[in-house]
């Protein structure tokens, strides 16, 4: 029997990955040849899906872009035994844009049954929490922080000192939650992990679990993705069903319990403080900090808060060592990145890399330019807060220290590419229409700030008395980052003031 | 006010019961409501806010915070487009001007034959397959103005 995978990813199944698998089936069926299909996530070549694999005996073959009414002429092209087609990828592994990554934390993605705990310990899985397993809590934070992992959130906090902070507390009760509020435009990463690997999450914040003293853990999924609220929870139940989850977790003693509560819809429970007032069943409101939600998060009591990505991060370190993990970057910025290549943008998706790559190798070399073959004009990096950058600063190394060089930041990794037909008094003025939306309403100069910004921006653009308007929004934007509590309306105005600075013709074309 | 028939009400009390022992259990009730009826009516939140010991403006408060919860019965399909950056640089501005053309409506509204209702959504993490769309919990990506119609005219033929 051969086995074909077939993404299951959301996004795969949004350019038709479903029909293909279907399609598969059918004809398989109609010629009497046995197939098993295996709904892997996504490899995050999102260009080529929907991409099928073969499993030969030597290697996987690629397939794609893959559409349903292709299946007949891949079967009789006998591409279940890696015959050649026209849409032949050959050897996955081999694919250039895959063979140049360098994949830790996104190893399994794409390759493994997400379903499986077996399929998961066999390509590595589980290696970390029995490393961990055999460690005091205080030894398994220290190499968390030995191996430089930061927030891959977007904050950048380095983790293991959230982790020792919450490991000093000496309350009974501690929890860790997962911040799935993946909330950032142009960022998936988070989702592919969720869909594809799941059980590195699970994995990830069972260490946490057991390295700081806390039995229960949350994760916080958006509901918007409903994929991925089905695949984590296939995942916790086939991880209590393997007994890596619940009262003695791999035979440990030690008790982890995990469920998934879903958010409903608001950007700003992406914020540590207002994730947990949501969590607890309350409007995703700020919580002002001090106090730390390591000291008094969930329920008042310490709590880790961490993303997907930097939790799934953890079984490797665990497994390989921090001093292997922390080999890869530079300076402060240790370790891979998944960067998310998103928008308008030839070659789309997920590419993991050690930190040090510049935009230009990410956006020309890798991405390929734009998919409508302009030229870029500006890549807005770090969802919706981010600055806007311009093609003069291309050779900045994305890290966090180098970006914060040119006043931009790094936050999720999502890059969206916009070509020359982008108008940047309107990507401004979205900047501010998103915070009046989002606003959870607990500050003034986000609250107003927002809605103001918007309507100065609109007498901008209606040629009313420019260039009083457009100090006035500098004004704006200033008093709304020094003045509101928490990023959204600290940093809302970044991709503003960034417009203005490289792009103020735009601006000018009314004034 | 509404008031709820009382088999509705049942149904609420019963959805309130399957919940209350797990910490802060006001969202997933508001899920569970909403899961049952397509919408929170306004009905329901006296009677959450008297099983769950909260009041009626705490409810309410937390149902009018999170765009997901709707006070309105959706139409026989939700049609969500994604309107951030990543599917603005390709083109969801210009595909939110045809689907709001093709169904007659603007954004939040639902349809008088009430077959669909359209509502904006920032960013279903398709973002490298932009522009993006969900239509009752289905992914779809690279919408053109033509894609968007062949979907929408399989929607004005199925329940």
């Amino acid at each position: 029997m051969t086995t074909v995978y077939v993404p299951g990813d959301a996004g795969a199944l949004s350019v038709g990955a479903g029909e293909v698998a279907a399609a598969i089936s059918a004809e398989a069926k109609r010629r009497g040849v046995a197939v098993e299909l295996v709904r892997n996530g996504s490899r995050g070549a999102y260009f080529l899906e929907p991409l099928v694999e073969v499993q030969t005996a030597r290697e996987r073959c690629a397939y794609g872009p893959v559409r349903a009414a292709d299946v007949p002429s891949l079967f009789a092209a006998d591409f279940l035994n890696a015959g050649t087609h026209p849409l032949s990828l050959g050897l996955t592994e081999s694919i250039p844009w895959l063979k140049s990554q360098q994949r830790l934390t996104f190893e399994r993605v794409g390759v493994i049954d997400p379903a499986s705990v077996a399929d998961y310990v066999k390509h590595g899985g589980y290696r970390g929490l029995e490393r961990a397993l055999s460690l005091s809590g205080g030894e398994i934070v220290q190499a968390v922080t030995a191996s430089g992992l930061r927030g891959r959130g977007g904050a950048a906090f380095p983790t293991g000192i959230k982790w020792k902070t919450v490991l000093d507390q000496s309350t009974r009760t501690k929890y860790v939650t997962c911040n799935a509020d993946e909330g950032d435009s142009g960022t998936f990463s988070d989702r592919m992990v969720m869909e594809g690997d799941p059980l590195s999450l699970i994995e990830g914040m069972t260490i946490a679990g057991i390295a700081v003293g806390a039995t229960q853990g949350y994760i916080y999924l958006r509901a918007e993705y409903p994929h991925a609220h089905a695949a984590l929870k296939t995942a916790i139940a086939a991880a209590y069903q393997a007994r890596y989850l619940g009262a003695d977790v791999a035979g440990s003693g030690k008790r982890f319990d995990l469920e998934v509560r879903l958010g409903a819809g608001a950007y700003i429970c992406g914020e540590e403080t207002s994730m947990l007032e949501s969590l607890e069943g309350k409007r995703g409101e700020i919580r002002v900090r001090p106090p730390l939600p390591a000291i008094k998060g969930l329920f008042g009591q310490p709590t880790i808060v961490n993303n997907v990505v930097t939790l799934a991060s953890v079984p490797w370190v665990l497994a390989h060592g921090a001093e292997a993990y922390a080999n890869f970057g530079q300076g402060k910025s240790r370790g891979t990145l998944p960067i998310q290549l998103a928008g308008n943008i030839r070659r789309g998706g997920l590419v993991e890399r050690a930190f040090g790559l510049t935009l230009r190798e990410l956006l020309y070399d890798i991405g390929g330019g734009t998919a409508t073959g302009r030229p870029i004009r500006a890549v807005q990096v770090g969802g919706p807060l981010g600055a806007y950058i311009p093609t003069r600063d291309f050779d900045t190394a994305v890290d966090y220290e180098a970006l914060a060089g040119i006043g931009a930041m790094l936050g999720h990794g999502g890059i969206v590419v916009f070509d020359d037909t982008v108008d940047m008094a309107r990507m401004a003025r979205y900047a501010m229409e998103f915070c009046a939306i989002e606003s959870c309403g607990k500050c003034t100069p986000c609250r107003i700030g927002s809605t103001r910004g918007v309507e100065v921006i609109d007498r901008i653009l209606a040629g009313i008395d420019g260039e009083r308007n457009v100090r006035l929004l500098e004004e704006l934007c200033e008093t709304m980052v020094q003045g509101s509590l928490c990023g959204l309306g600290g940093m809302a105005p970044f991709p503003v003031q960034s417009a203005l600075k490289h792009f103020r013709e735009d601006f000018r074309a009314r004034v | 006010m509404e008031s709820l028939p009382s088999e509705q009400i049942a149904t609420v009390r019963h959805i309130v019961a399957q919940h209350r022992d797990r910490p802060g259990p006001l969202l997933e009730v508001l899920h569970a409501i909403q899961a049952a009826f397509g919408y929170v009516p306004a009905g329901a939140v006296p009677v959450v806010a008297e099983e769950l010991n909260l009041s009626r403006a705490e409810v309410h408060g937390v149902v009018t915070f999170y765009h997901f919860f709707r006070r309105t019965p959706p139409g026989a399909h939700t049609v969500s487009l994604c309107q951030a950056e990543s599917c603005q640089s390709m083109g969801a501005e210009t595909l939110a001007e045809h689907a709001q053309k093709r169904l007659g409506i603007e954004f939040h509204q639902t349809t008088v034959d009430g077959r669909f209702s359209l509502e904006p959504i920032y960013c279903l993490g398709n973002c490298a397959c932009s522009p993006a769309a969900m239509i009752d919990g289905r992914l779809y990506g690279r919408v053109t103005p033509e894609a968007f119609d062949a979907l929408i005219a399989q929607g004005s033929t199925t329940e």
